[in-house]
């Protein structure tokens, strides 16, 4: 017998087995429903998936999320840092929006933007002694598209903040100390020492946000936001195929999902540089 | 008594540096004065005194939670001191004088300050997120804004001069621990210090690599760099100090050269504490 490989019989798992096969069951009669089912109709969402009104409202939710992950985790960097800061000012101001925002439903938050001319009619920048500089009526300054962006990167900076946040305070102490002993500034510190650090910590829920800010996009539509769903609404409103409408904008939610996870993959393995050697060792 | 190695002016090394041409006595590097220290109740400093010339190498000694960290802390102002007075090339750490009131210092001023003092750390840290070199080139590109090509270049030297030519591209995670320390050295002196401070710099390291970090430094102190060790290392002590100072009880108990106070130390607490390091 070669004596470099054991040969053993391996531990039968009887219940693993039993298991599997009852999901597969399950997995089974749930496809063969839902392929029964008169109103999936394969052929409607063939002839929807590629529509060009489809692929606008696609761009507008990737144009949505793109936005409001930029403008959110810019805000978020700022709130975290207040949160952090010594002014105990500052410090209560970032807690109060944070608390605000993340204490209140998205949906309620979005729908208030939409009908933000209904508590302000006009918005008006005047300085005195110079006068009026801007007025306009609110429903010409924030339309649909400009709500939908508002309230979803104000809720994104309340949630992300906490998120940099907790990055920060994972960053190594000796890390500032030997910035500030280089003569580093405060600011420069944070910059180029303690955030390209904490980004480790940040990217993976930041991912997981950016996944649920593309889904979030859609409740948008409640104030007519040009996004996907908005789109596939109103088609179903005309033509009453909302099954097969429903399944065109799942399937393509699940793809831009999908994207997403491959591109966090290689942000994360970016910023994890030097904190593990890159395989095949030194470049 | 033996001879002190820096006091003599007659010495090349700090005596000569202490009098400059025109024949006044220079201001001393570090002069600390009844240097204070609270954490909460706990005095951890309860009046310091110690003066480094120059181009002067001081060992600082002292049992576990002495104050040794804190002291070396407090002169590039990594912590506030609570009283007394210390001086680094005659300015005043933290503060600035204007008539017969103090003023404290701005963040930006503070960091200004910093650049001309060079700290080495127990625990080495290095930027992980930052080759060896870039942990180098940083301060002198973004906080001195020197040109890039320049700061490469000293850069390279630097890790020349420390014996790691070939480790340039490295990140920290990929280096020993006393070829990190020796970045972490080179990395201090890229910003021209006047002064060079150092934290045990070898109490983390294996044994066998305490050796190279020690080469380095008393190549420092061969080429003049005043420094202020605190170190458990005897051996280095003895041979490359000019002053060595004793720590105890938040005090400088005892100070001079390596053989009176490593030799012939005049206080019981010296020697109880020597009888258990050496
Ligand atoms: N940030 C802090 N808050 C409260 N107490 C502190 C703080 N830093 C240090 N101390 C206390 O101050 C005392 C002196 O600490 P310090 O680190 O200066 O000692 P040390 O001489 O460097 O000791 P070691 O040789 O172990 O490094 C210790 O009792 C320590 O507990
Ligand atoms: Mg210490």
């Amino acid at each position: 017998m070669d004596p470099t490989s054991v040969r053993a019989v391996p531990v039968r798992h009887y219940g693993r087995w039993a298991g599997a096969a009852v999901l597969v069951v399950i997995a089974v009669l749930f496809f063969r429903a839902l392929l029964d089912s008169p109103n999936l109709e394969p052929a409607t969402i063939g002839q929807y998936l590629f529509k060009d009104y489809v692929l606008h409202g696609v761009g507008v939710t990737l144009l949505l999320t793109a936005v409001a992950m930029v403008l959110g985790t810019a805000g978020a960097v700022v709130l975290a840092v207040l949160r952090l800061s010594a002014n105990p000012v500052l410090r209560g101001g970032a807690w109060a929006f944070i608390w605000f925002f993340r204490g209140t439903p998205l949906l309620v938050q979005i729908i208030f933007w939409g009908f933000l001319g209904a508590l302000f009619p006009r918005i008006t920048l005047s300085v005195p002694f110079v006068g009026t500089l801007f007025d306009q009526p609110t429903s010409v300054v924030v339309s649909g598209t400009t709500a939908a962006i508002l309230a979803l990167s104000l809720n994104e900076m309340a949630y992300a903040a906490e998120i940099v946040r907790g990055g920060i305070l994972s960053v190594d102490r000796g890390q500032t100390e030997a910035a500030h002993a280089l003569g580093m500034s405060p600011a420069l510190t944070m910059r180029r020492i303690v955030l390209p650090q904490a980004m480790r910590v940040i990217i993976p829920p930041m991912g997981n946000e950016t996944i649920t800010m593309l889904k979030s996009t859609a409740l948008v539509s409640v104030i007519a936001g040009h996004d996907l769903m908005t789109v596939v609404q109103g088609v179903y409103g005309n033509n009453y195929k909302v099954i097969p409408l429903l399944v065109v904008a799942a399937l393509w939610y699940l793809a831009l999902v999908s994207v997403l996870s491959v591109a966090q993959f290689f942000v994360e393995r970016r910023f994890g540089r030097g904190f593990a050697a890159p395989r095949g060792g030194l470049r | 008594m033996s001879e002190p190695k820096g006091g003599a002016v007659s010495e090349p090394k700090g005596g000569a540096v202490n009098v400059p041409k025109g024949g006044a006595v220079s201001v001393p590097m570090v002069s600390a004065e009844g240097v204070r220290k609270r954490y909460g109740g706990h005095e951890v400093l309860c009046g310091v005194d110690l003066r480094i010339a120059p181009g002067e190498v001081c060992c600082l000694l002292g049992p576990s939670g002495s104050g040794k960290s804190t002291f070396l802390r407090c002169v590039n102002h990594l912590e506030t001191v609570d009283g007394g007075s210390l001086r680094v090339d005659g300015a005043l750490v933290g503060y600035v004088q204007r008539g017969d009131r103090l003023f404290e210092l701005r963040p930006r001023e503070v960091a200004a300050r910093r650049r001309e003092i060079g700290m080495v750390f127990q625990r080495f840290n290095l930027f992980p997120h930052l080759t060896a070199l870039q942990n180098i080139t940083e301060a002198p590109l973004r906080v001195l804004r020197e040109p890039a090509g320049e700061v490469r270049e000293r850069a390279l030297a630097l890790l020349e001069r420390v014996g790691l030519a070939d480790k340039a591209a490295a990140f920290p995670a990929q280096l020993s621990g006393g070829q990190q320390q020796r970045v972490a050295i080179a990395r201090a002196l890229a910003m021209r210090p006047k002064l060079m401070l150092f934290d045990e710099p070898t109490s983390a390291l294996d044994p066998e690599l305490v050796g190279d970090v020690l080469e380095v430094m008393r190549g420092l102190a061969a080429d003049g760099m005043t420094m202020l060790v605190v170190t458990h290392e005897m051996g280095f002590a003895r041979e490359v100090a000019d002053t060595v100072a004793f720590l105890d009880g938040g005090r400088v108990v005892e100070s001079g050269s390596p053989d009176e106070v490593l030799v012939n130390p005049r206080h019981e607490r010296t020697r109880a504490f020597l009888s258990k390091v050496l």
